[in-house]
């Protein structure tokens, strides 16, 4: 809070306590009229309320003394004595004093209070218990152990109109720790009779936390008594006690209960009540499972489509649809929300921002969005040197961000959404942004830009992911960007993910990562050029279009082809793998779109779609620049798996250099 | 996009405190001096949550939100109440006409964007 905000709350509370000085010299005149005494307590509550919030404590705990004794004559009515109106003259004399005070003579005022409350109490003896609870704010410690609670929460029909939204409470919970929310529909009438407005809905929570149950007190803080249970689970895992301990009585022995009983911390047993742990590894083998049962279905389909037998059809059929829930169902296991991973983040940004002196607020949107757990594992790391960079380089020192007029605090934001079979993560700041000028001279002294070549944006941003911008120091002070960046974009190349950058100098740098939701089966789609089958990811295929000799021969040779009035560059795999023979009279062309690019790719044929297992290639292969993996047809035989970035790049590459 | 705060409060400077912490958050503020400027305001103006003191000239906090709770297209707007430790009675009048939540009174900005994250997420 600066100066400037304080000096405004001193201009006003002058004002108030020119109020509070007339109020209570009209109050003299006639001392038990309620309004002027309500005048009186108003004063004295705003004044307690904001010198609080400007800092001025001493002042605040002062005021809030006096307000107590006239709050006891506004609720109790009664004539304010002479003597207290003249204490109370000399009280507003000393919160003035109090404010404006600096430096030493501030201990000589809190003397002075001290013994003017005591004088406030030889007036009213009455008002003297009322005192002595001063706001103490009771913080127990919370229980360090993960336990196990059941909470049951029913709001009142009229919850809705008083504005609640339960689903702000459940984000909440979930922050605590692993929760699980069972809603209750029991009390939901029939349609005719349904009043939307009203809520019919209870909610069963399972919450296992280090917190305590104070911690979810304080998120049901706005919820009454009576719509709220909270039942610390025993240990044993038996079923919860009868009664559950209301919140408003003795729920903070039911926290030392369950203290006492599980010094253990959180045991397999106390999960147990409505989950397995099982090792990682059995699920991995569940999942290859599965990939080979998806492979065998495949054949299977393949070959009832191929004889004329109604009833092998039919069971192919049954076993395909099996075959489909148990893949969704299996990798569904494995996915996990990228919230937790989140919330390790909102630490290391507190971290990493008090120990470089600057201030960063995080702020994460998504939470909730589920990602092979595989996935978000590798991606941690990835993620936290993003972040770091986000701090170090980003954002900008608190004084340097006034004084090109933004707030002092800089934001780093998470944000987690699904986009059909992806998941895309972007880390955004509000910081500096990316010195496209540095970036460029870094650019020619590495060799990175021939000389006189102006990149295109994208492209020039792109080049911080090149390996050599890495360790070098002086860009970093200058651009502000660039340390490691080759390094997460190889773990994201390496869960078959993709990275992008787009900054805006002076306003911000956003990071995108965009990632399969899984890393074992994709859908795909199959395309043959001469003999050999390849896959494509559906997931980025736009639409399939013809293309005849004439239309090759209408742009001029060039890879170019026409959409719809919209001009798409193509790659002629045929030519990129180099395969043999006569293409067919019609060529196919498969329009696919990545990062707002779209690319064709000509091929002979397009097949259709497949559920593709994937196979990571040995070791030999695993550096083929345009191929990602590799998977097993329904008739046995081996189909590559495109790596369409890598493909679009190294055209690039090869046309520059060209 | 950014949500909107409605904040009514008869000090300015508590207005000023409201509106520069929610500012910082990225969240938009609009400003009333008492409950019927708020209403007023609330007339023409969408707000995701409204922040109300209780003690106020011309229309207190509880008028306020039955106001809001009046209004077919406020009726389900977030409010929170300032109010001090001493207004347990008043607070649960607040409670009857409708508010969510309150804030104790003297609060710092943490408690203020936790109150607020926790009622508009």
């Amino acid at each position: 809070m600066n100066d400037h905000y304080r000096r405004i709350f001193r201009e006003e509370a002058s004002e108030l306590l020119i109020e509070l000085e007339t109020a209570l010299l009209d109050l003299e005149q006639s001392p038990s009229d309620i309004d002027l005494i309500g005048r009186v307590f108003r004063a004295l509550h705003t004044l307690k309320g904001s010198s609080a919030m400007f800092g001025y404590e001493e002042a605040a705990a002062f005021t809030h003394e006096i307000e107590t004794v006239f709050e006891l004559f506004r609720e109790g009515g009664g004539a304010v004595g002479k003597e207290l109106i003249g204490l109370t003259l000399q009280a507003r004399d000393l919160i003035m004093a109090m404010l404006t005070a600096s430096g030493e003579s501030t201990g000589d005022l809190a003397d002075r209070a001290r013994q003017m409350v005591a004088s406030f109490q030889m007036q009213v003896p009455v008002a003297a218990t009322a005192m002595s609870s001063t706001p103490t704010a009771s913080h127990p410690l919370p229980a360090a152990v993960p336990a196990a609670f059941h909470i049951r929460y029913q709001p009142g029909e009229e919850t809705f109109r008083s504005g609640v939204n339960p689903v702000t409470l459940f984000n909440e919970l979930h922050l605590l720790g692993e929760c699980r929310v069972t809603v209750i529909t029991d009390a939901v009438p029939p349609l005719e009779e349904l009043d939307p407005s009203r809520c019919h809905l209870a909610w069963e929570i399972h919450l296992v936390t280090d917190a305590g149950i104070d911690a979810i007190r304080d998120v049901f803080i706005f919820a009454g008594d009576d719509e709220l249970e909270i039942t610390p689970v025993e240990a044993t895992g038996e079923a919860a006690k009868e009664n559950g301990n209301r919140l408003s009585g003795n729920s903070q022995e039911a926290a030392a209960d369950s203290v006492v009983a599980e010094p253990a911390g959180m045991e397999p047993g106390r999960e147990a009540i409505s989950s397995i742990r099982i090792p990682a590894e059995k699920l991995d083998t569940l999942v290859n499972l599965v990939g080979e049962l998806v492979t065998v279905q495949a054949r299977l389909s393949q070959t009832a489509a191929g004889r004329d037998d109604a009833e092998l059809v039919a069971l192919a059929e049954e076993v395909e649809r099996l075959t489909g829930e148990l893949r969704d169902s299996a990798l569904g296991i494995r996915m996990l929300p990228i919230g937790s991973t989140f919330n390790r983040f909102r630490r290391l940004v507190h971290d990493l921002a008090t120990e470089l002196g600057k201030e960063v607020d995080i702020t994460c949107h998504g939470d909730e969005t589920e990602l092979d757990k595989t996935v978000i594992e590798l991606l941690t790391d990835p993620l936290i040197h993003l972040i770091r960079n986000c701090i170090d380089h980003g954002i900008e020192s608190p004084e340097v961000r006034v004084a090109a007029g933004k707030p002092r605090q800089g934001t780093v934001h998470l944000s987690a959404v699904h986009s059909g079979e992806s998941v895309i993560i972007t880390i955004a700041d509000d910081g500096a942004g990316i010195d496209r000028q540095a970036v460029h001279e870094r650019g020619l002294q590495k060799g990175l830009i021939p000389h006189g070549v102006e990149l295109p944006d994208r492209e020039l941003l792109n080049l911080i992911f090149s390996p050599g911008f890495s360790t070098s120091q002086e860009i970093t002070s200058i651009s502000g960007r660039g340390v490691g960046m080759d390094v997460v974009k190889r773990g994201v190349d390496a869960l078959r993910g993709n990275i992008s950058v787009a900054s805006e100098q002076g306003k911000g740098t956003a990071v995108t990562i965009r990632m399969p939701l899984t890393l074992a089966i994709i859908e795909s789609l199959l395309v043959q050029i001469g003999t050999d089958c390849y896959m494509l990811p559906l997931s980025l295929v736009e639409e399939c279009l013809e293309l005849t000799g004439n239309d090759a021969a209408r742009a001029n040779g060039r890879h170019l082809i026409n959409v719809r009035g919209q001009i798409i560059p193509y790659i002629r795999l045929r030519d990129r793998f180099g395969v043999c023979g006569a293409p067919p009279a019609i060529e196919q062309v498969v329009v696919t779109e990545l990062d707002g690019k779209r690319v064709g790719f000509a091929v002979d044929h397009v097949i259709g779609g497949h559920q593709t297992v994937i196979k990571s290639l040995g070791k030999v292969f695993r550096n083929v620049i345009g191929v990602s993996g590799a998977t097993i047809l329904g008739d046995g035989t081996v189909a590559l798996i495109l790596d369409i970035a890598e493909l679009v790049q190294a055209e690039e590459q090869a046309e520059w250099a060209a | 996009m950014s949500r909107t705060i409605l904040a009514v409060d008869d000090s300015a400077s508590v207005r000023m405190m409201l509106s520069f912490t929610l500012k910082e958050s990225g969240y938009r503020v609009i400003e009333a001096a008492d409950g019927r400027d708020g209403l007023a305001m609330l007339k023409n103006q969408a707000v995701d949550m409204v922040i109300t003191d209780l003690n106020m000239p011309n229309l207190d906090g509880i008028g306020l939100i039955r106001g809001i709770r009046e209004n077919p297209t406020t009726r389900f707007t977030p409010v929170i109440m300032l109010t001090t430790e001493s207004q347990d009675i008043r607070k649960n009048d607040a409670r009857a006409a409708g508010a969510t939540g309150w804030i104790t009174k003297p609060f710092g900005p943490e408690q203020l964007l936790a109150a607020v994250r926790k009622v508009i997420g």
